[in-house]
């Protein structure tokens, strides 16, 4: 397998190089065939990627490599006047996984049957929501491995096989989001990253990789998600409706494989401007309808969620942006008595604090910027350092670090302190 | 007779003489040159498009590219605007969408449209004296700076130009002292900026280049901005420029970062 991810590598090398050499010399049949395809409707973009890290702390059964690992993207985009078109695709060689492979990441097409209406169907990524990393009302599947091994933010959000029909009226619009299947997040299992299993109340990883139910029975497991929106005079309101299934497995079985109970949930949101900055503010309820009496020590419990946020520029390409974010467990007292009496347990409020500095210089060719999560209830944190250069229009350099820390091992950052990494990576973007 | 015909005659070549020479050296008023040059300059037509390359050149002659294509939309003349900006080079880029919708009595709404991850940003940018998309370009030299922020004094008058002096009335919220604006007294356009700063020393030079008549209204095709400061300086060619070309105002809408219509990206 070793042998054949390596000879993948060479051959994306040796044909995105290739294609280079052969660009510089050919620059006028490229942009011919550029300006046939511009006619037509069609054009396309693309990068190679390579990433490579290593954990910072000796590793909890895991390997010390956190990231080492090649990418083509090729993205293709067609506007025929009555269709709309995208195909994204990547060929990936993984050194970690031991995995070599293509991904669809979208492929969609999107018409208007009416004035006011937009239908878009296929693989596509979702997004919508007020927070910055923190998620309430946007309930469409994420990449949490992606995310703190240091790939690109980009890959946090995973893609859904989905229909969306979105409404434009004059009053409101009004988007339906119908997923004939789960479309769950990739969370972190043990595989790439350890994290603390309450069942032997310790860090476990490659040899605990937890395993679940996959829920892929077509439109009997399916998901629906509804949004509501307004922008009135700049003031933005939304209201959002989920039914569907917690997207990470909240819920254990009794054979010890891990599940995704049922969810719905509802929220708003709001954002607007303020004093110079952005304010946003957004709700949500978890109706954790499998466990409605907050007693079944195997399913998570219902939840409210809650996010205040500010942004502000400091000065000259300097921005500063803070959020305050809380989960309320509902039930907290069912699910106290209902676990074992020396069981870990969470706190009735985790309370999260968010921290955004960005501080672009060199032309803003040059980036420097902090994302740091805190939560003083437990007593956690997880700070993303990230450096990026641009050495010209196409090549992107990026050095950055994902470092946990929490006093306990129980706590959601405290559980991945050994997955503490470092990580480097170069991009040609054509 | 003829005396009084005679003199009649010089009446009239006198008074036309003198009816023309006041026409040439009659001056309007400086707020209303700076008031016609501000609509000249960012509010032609009803609505318009332009595809824009900027090079950018810095101190150590290093070049960079940007493309993109600007749909403006006036709602009223010389008031709200609203803008679509669709970004086409360079690559890592490509199709995004940065949308303004501008007012003069509070800050501007800004949106940025990331299609990697669908999502709508909204951008949190009070200050309009930064460099956009990383050339010497800022901000407000491309969406406009609202007419009441600075005093003008018209301090001279050439054969072809109003020379006009602008000094910010909160020094505190600029880079500059003053500045320095030509403007052409037949089409109103300004042509040449010049920016000095706190302490009086010229360091920003913003000029156009090359003008052409579109759809009969004067047009900057091709534009400089030198930081003298730095050494470094960008140009700006302006090519598919359009006019009037009934731009629906539910293209400046969250729909439309999400779909790109053919007026941008074509």
């Amino acid at each position: 397998m070793k042998k054949k991810a390596r000879l993948l590598l060479a051959i994306i090398f040796a044909v995105t190089f290739g294609g280079l050499q052969s660009g510089v010399a050919e620059t006028t049949s490229l942009e011919k065939l550029d300006e046939k395809l511009a006619q037509i409707g069609i054009d396309y973009r693309g990068f190679l990627d390579l990433h490579g890290g290593r954990r910072l702390l000796k590793p909890i059964a895991e390997q010390s490599t956190s990231i080492a690992e090649g990418r083509l993207q090729l993205e293709l985009n067609g506007d025929l006047e009555w269709l709309l078109f995208k195909i994204k695709g990547e060929l990936f060689t993984d050194s970690v996984d031991d995995h070599s492979g293509g991904e669809l990441r979208e492929a969609f097409f999107l018409v208007s049957p009416l004035e006011f209406a937009d239908l878009k169907i296929g693989r596509q990524i979702m997004t919508w929501g007020t927070g910055d990393l923190l998620f309430i009302n946007d309930l469409f599947p994420k990449d949490w491995e992606a995310f703190f091994i240091g790939r690109d933010d980009e890959y946090l959000k995973a893609p859904a096989d989905a229909a969306r029909l979105s409404l434009f009226f004059p009053q409101a619009n009004l988007d339906i989001v119908y997923m004939p299947h789960l479309n769950p997040s990739n969370y972190i299992d043990g595989r790439r990253l350890s994290y603390w299993f309450p069942g032997s109340n310790r860090i476990v990883g490659r040899n605990h990789m937890l395993s679940d139910h996959e829920r892929q029975s077509w439109f009997s497991e399916d998901e629906l998600a509804l949004r509501l929106y307004r922008n009135w005079r700049g003031m933005e309101m939304a209201l959002y409706f989920y039914d569907g299934y917690w997207k990470t497995p909240e819920g254990m079985q009794a054979d010890g494989r891990v599940y995704y109970p049922r969810l719905q949930a509802y929220g708003a949101s709001l954002r607007t401007s303020l004093w110079g900055g952005l304010i946003h503010l957004e709700a949500g309820h978890y109706d954790s309808k499998e466990d409605r009496r907050g007693d079944d020590p195997m399913i998570r419990n219902s939840e409210r969620r809650l996010l205040i946020g500010y942004e502000h520029e400091l000065g000259t390409d300097l921005n500063a942006s803070l959020q305050y974010y809380s989960e309320y467990m509902e039930d907290y007292d069912r699910y106290r008595h209902s676990l074992h009496p020396q069981s870990e347990k969470r706190d009735k409020y985790r309370h999260l604090l968010t921290l955004r500095l960005t501080q672009l210089l060199l032309n803003q060719n040059l980036k420097l910027s902090l994302f740091t999560y805190y939560s003083p209830s437990d007593n956690d944190a997880h700070l993303r350092p990230q450096i990026s250069y641009k050495l010209t229009d196409n090549w992107l350099l990026v050095i950055g670090a994902n470092l946990f820390y929490g006093q306990s091992d129980a706590t959601f950052f405290g559980q991945f302190e050994e997955n503490s990494n470092a990580y480097a990576g170069l991009r040609y973007n054509f | 007779m003829r005396k009084l015909r005679l003199s009649i005659a010089l009446i009239t070549i006198s008074l036309v003489f003198s009816l023309a020479a006041a026409a040439s050296d009659y001056v309007p008023d400086v707020e209303t040159i700076v008031k016609k040059a501000n609509l000249a300059a960012y509010y032609a037509g009803q609505d318009g498009r332009a595809t824009i390359k900027m090079t950018i050149t810095d101190a150590q002659k290093r070049t960079r590219e940007r493309e993109f294509t600007i749909l403006r939309l006036d709602q009223e003349d010389g008031e709200r605007q609203k803008f679509y900006v669709y970004f086409r080079k360079p690559s890592d880029v490509k199709g995004m969408v940065f949308m303004v919708h501008k007012y003069l009595e509070k800050d501007d709404d800004r949106w940025l449209y990331l299609p990697a991850l669908d999502l709508v940003k909204r951008i949190a940018a009070s200050d309009k004296r930064t460099s956009f998309v990383g050339s010497d370009f800022f901000y407000e030299d491309v969406s406009g700076r609202a007419l009441d922020e600075d005093t003008h004094q018209l301090i001279d008058t050439t054969e072809t130009h109003y020379v006009i002096e602008n000094r910010p009335k909160d020094p505190k919220s600029v880079e500059f002292k003053s500045y320095i604006v030509w403007i052409d007294k037949k089409t109103f356009l300004p042509v040449k900026a010049e920016y000095n700063d706190r302490e009086g020393q010229l360091y920003r030079r913003v000029k156009a280049l090359k003008i052409e008549e579109l759809k009969g209204y004067p047009t900057v095709v091709e534009s400089q901005v030198e930081n003298l400061a730095s050494g470094g300086f960008t140009i700006s060619c302006f090519s598919r420029i359009d006019y009037d070309i009934n731009l629906k105002e539910s293209l400046f809408t969250e729909r439309y970062l999400r779909r790109p219509p053919r007026a941008a990206k074509r």
